[in-house]
C-alpha cells in the first residue's frame, strides 16, 4: 500500500500485492496519518492495478477507509477498484442495519449483578416449590388410576438404573469397604481390639455410607442421563408434543422416573451393605487374621435392625431427591445444546448436594429420636 | 360459496416473552374448513404466534376464542377438551424419539380412546399409509430421513382426527416434489375430514395451491399488515411489503 496525491486535494491510495486474511492487514491508521500530513484532502481515489489476489482483508479495509472518510468530510472514488469489490461494496451497504438488532454488551454494574442473582434464586426457589407441587398432583392422581404414563417406560427406567447399576455399586462399596476396614484396622490394632473393625465396617456401611456412595453414583449416572434425557427432549420439541396431546409431562416424563429411583435405590443400597460388609471381611481375614465366623457373629451383634432401616429410609429419600433433582432441571432446560449441558451438570451438582444435606438432617434427626 | 362458520376468532392477540414484544393487536378470524396461512419473513413471530393459537403459550393480552369458548377464562378441563381437537405437526417433527414411529401415532389413541390394542395397530397402520409411510412402524425417528420425519409428524398429529390441524412450516425441508405431495395431502385432508388447517409456512407455491385465508405478519411494524385470500392479497395489495413476499422480491427489482 502506498500513498500519492497526483493533483491538490486529492490523496490516491495505490493497493498492490496480495491481499489475505491470513497475512498481515495493514491498518487504516496509516491513511488517518496521510490524511492529517498533507494539505486538506476533499477526495480519495484508489488504484488497483498491481492488485493480485483479495479476499474479505481488502473489503474491510475499504470499508473502514470509507467509514473514515464520511466522518471528515472527505468523497471516496471506488472507480479505481475492482468490479468484485465495487459489488460486495454495495451489497454490504443495500440492507441498512436493523434498529435494535445490535446487542448492546454494556457492562453491568456490580450492585446490579448481585440484586440480579438474587432475583434469579429466588425465582428458581419459587419454581423448585411449583415444580413438587406438580409432581405431589401427579402423584395423587397416579394413586387414584388417573396419571397417563406407560407402564412399559417405568419397567425400562427400573431395569436402567437398577440392576444395570449392579457393577459399578458392587465394585464402589466393596472398596468403600475396605477402605474403611483398612484405615479401622490401623488405630483399633493399637488396643488389640482389631475385632471392632467389624462393627465400624457393618454400622459404617449399613447406617449411612452405602446410602450415600449409592446416592452418589445414582445422582452421577442415573441423575445425568435423566436430565439429558429430558432436556433433549426439551429441545426438541417433544415435550411441547406431550404438552399439545393433553398428556402432563410430570405425569408420563417424571413420575416413572422417580417411582424407578424410589423402589430400585433401597434396594440398591441392601446390596451395597453386603458388598460394603464383604470388603470388610476381606481385609478382616487377610490382614488382621480374623476368622471368617467371628468376623460374621461380630458383624451380627452390632448391626441393629435400626440401623438397616435408617439407611434404607435414607436411600429411597436420595433417591427422590435426585430424580426431582434431574427432571426438574432436565424439563426447564432451554433450547440449545449448550443448555442441555449445563442441565446435566447442575442435576448431578444439586443431586450430591442434595443429598448430603439430607443425610446430615437425617443424621441430626434420628440423633435426637435416639434411633 | 359455502357458509363460512367462524372455528379461531383472535381478538386484540398481544404476544411478548418478558418486556420483548413480538407482535401487538392481532385481530382476525379462521373460519372452519378454512386452509389459513400465516405469512411474515423470517422472525416475526409465526411460529410464536402458533405455540399462542395451540395453547402452550399465554397471551399477553387479548383473546382466543375457540367456537364461542374463551381459551384462557375457560377452566382446565374444558381447555384440555379444546386441545384434544388440536393436530399439530411441529417444525421438527418433533417426534417422541425413544418411541417407534408406530408407538408414536399410538400413544394418543392409547391415552385417549378405549380401543384394543389389535384395533389401534389397524388405525396406526391406515395413518402410516395415508402419509406414505406403510411398513415404517417399528423404526426409529433417529433411523429416517427429515422428510420421513415430517410425514411421520403428520400422521401423528392426525391421530385423534383432529378438527384443527396446526402445521409448523411443514415443507421446508422436503424436495419439491414430496413438497407437492404435503400439499396435495393436505388439500385431500381437508376434503375428507373436514378439518381446518392452520399452516406457518413461506413457501409461496403452497400458499397459492392450498390456502384461502391468511394473515400476514410484519416485524418492523410488529403487527398484522394484511388479511385474507392470498391470491387476492397478490392481485389488490398495494403494499410493497406484501408484493414483494408474494412475488419473491420482484418487486424489489421493479424499483
Amino acid at each position: 500500500m502506498s500513498f500519492s496525491r497526483p493533483h491538490n486535494g486529492i490523496l490516491l491510495i495505490t493497493v498492490a500485492g496480495e491481499w489475505r486474511l491470513r497475512r498481515e492487514i495493514p491498518s487504516t491508521d496509516e491513511v488517518i496519518k496521510e490524511i492529517e500530513a498533507g494539505p486538506q484532502v476533499q477526495q480519495v481515489t484508489f488504484d488497483a492495478q498491481e492488485l493480485k489476489v483479495w479476499d474479505s482483508s481488502l473489503l474491510t479495509f475499504i470499508i473502514k477507509v470509507i467509514d473514515l472518510c464520511s466522518g471528515r468530510n472527505i468523497a471516496v472514488e471506488r472507480q479505481g477498484l475492482p468490479l468484485g469489490i465495487q459489488r460486495l461494496l454495495d451489497l454490504a451497504s443495500s440492507v441498512p442495519e436493523r434498529k435494535g438488532a445490535r446487542r448492546e454488551t454494556s457492562r453491568i454494574p456490580f450492585l446490579e449483578r448481585i440484586g440480579n442473582s438474587a432475583v434469579a434464586l429466588w425465582r428458581s426457589n419459587l419454581d423448585l416449590l411449583e415444580f413438587i407441587g406438580e409432581v405431589l398432583v401427579a402423584l395423587a392422581r397416579m394413586l387414584s388410576g388417573k396419571a397417563r404414563y406407560r407402564r412399559a417406560d417405568l419397567f425400562l427406567v427400573m431395569q436402567d438404573c437398577g440392576a444395570q447399576a449392579l457393577p459399578i455399586v458392587s465394585l464402589i462399596s466393596i472398596l468403600v469397604g475396605l477402605i474403611l476396614a483398612f484405615i479401622g484396622a490401623i488405630q483399633l490394632k493399637i488396643f488389640g481390639a482389631q475385632i471392632y473393625v467389624a462393627s465400624l465396617v457393618g454400622i459404617g456401611m449399613v447406617r449411612a455410607l452405602a446410602a450415600i456412595m449409592t446416592g452418589i453414583i445414582m445422582a452421577g449416572r442415573t441423575g445425568a442421563s435423566f436430565a439429558a434425557q429430558l432436556g433433549t427432549m426439551q429441545v426438541n420439541e417433544e415435550i411441547d408434543a406431550l404438552k399439545t396431546f393433553g398428556i402432563s409431562p410430570v405425569e408420563f416424563l417424571v413420575l416413572p422416573r422417580m417411582l424407578a429411583l424410589f423402589f430400585m435405590m433401597p434396594l440398591l443400597t441392601l446390596y451395597a451393605d453386603l458388598m460394603g460388609i464383604l470388603g470388610g471381611m476381606l481385609i478382616g481375614v487377610s490382614m488382621l487374621n480374623l476368622n471368617f465366623m467371628e468376623y460374621y457373629t461380630k458383624t451380627r451383634e452390632a448391626v441393629s435392625l435400626n440401623d438397616f432401616w435408617v439407611g434404607i429410609f435414607s436411600a429411597a429419600v436420595f433417591g427422590v431427591l435426585v430424580a426431582l433433582a434431574a427432571c426438574l432441571r432436565g424439563i426447564r432446560c432451554g433450547r440449545s445444546a449448550s443448555a442441555v449441558g449445563e442441565a446435566t451438570t447442575s442435576a448431578v451438582v444439586s443431586g450430591i448436594v442434595s443429598i448430603i444435606v439430607a443425610m446430615a438432617i437425617i443424621t441430626v434427626v434420628c440423633h435426637v429420636l435416639n434411633i | 360459496m359455502e357458509k363460512t362458520v367462524p372455528h379461531i376468532l383472535v381478538r386484540g392477540l398481544t404476544m411478548a416473552y418478558g418486556d420483548f414484544l413480538i407482535q401487538r393487536d392481532l385481530t382476525f378470524t379462521i373460519n372452519r374448513g378454512d386452509i389459513f396461512i400465516v405469512m411474515g419473513g423470517s422472525g416475526c413471530g409465526k411460529s410464536t404466534l402458533l405455540r399462542h393459537l395451540v395453547g402452550l403459550q399465554r397471551p399477553a393480552k387479548g383473546e382466543l376464542l375457540y367456537g364461542d369458548v374463551s381459551f384462557w377464562d375457560a377452566d382446565p378441563e374444558e381447555r384440555e377438551r379444546i386441545m384434544m381437537n388440536f393436530g399439530i405437526l411441529y417444525q421438527s417433527g418433533a417426534l417422541w424419539s425413544s418411541l417407534t414411529l408406530g408407538e408414536n401415532v399410538a400413544l394418543p389413541l392409547q391415552q385417549y380412546t378405549n380401543l384394543s390394542s389389535d384395533e389401534i395397530r389397524e388405525v396406526v397402520a391406515l395413518k402410516l399409509s395415508l402419509v406414505g409411510l406403510s411398513g415404517f412402524e417399528e423404526y426409529y425417528p433417529s433411523e429416517i430421513s427429515g422428510g420421513m420425519k415430517k410425514r411421520a409428524g403428520l400422521a401423528r398429529a392426525m391421530a385423534l382426527d383432529p378438527d384443527i390441524l396446526f402445521l409448523d412450516e411443514p415443507s421446508s425441508g422436503l424436495d419439491p416434489i414430496s413438497a407437492y405431495q404435503l400439499d396435495e395431502l393436505i388439500l385431500e385432508l381437508r376434503e375428507s375430514l373436514g378439518a381446518t388447517v392452520v399452516i406457518v409456512t413461506h413457501e409461496l407455491a403452497s400458499i397459492f395451491a392450498v390456502g384461502n385465508n391468511s394473515v400476514f405478519l410484519d416485524i418492523e411494524a410488529k403487527t398484522m399488515i394484511a388479511a385474507g385470500d392470498p391470491k387476492r392479497l397478490l392481485l389488490q395489495e398495494k403494499d410493497s411489503r406484501i408484493i414483494n413476499f408474494l412475488t419473491r422480491g420482484k418487486g424489489l427489482q421493479r424499483e
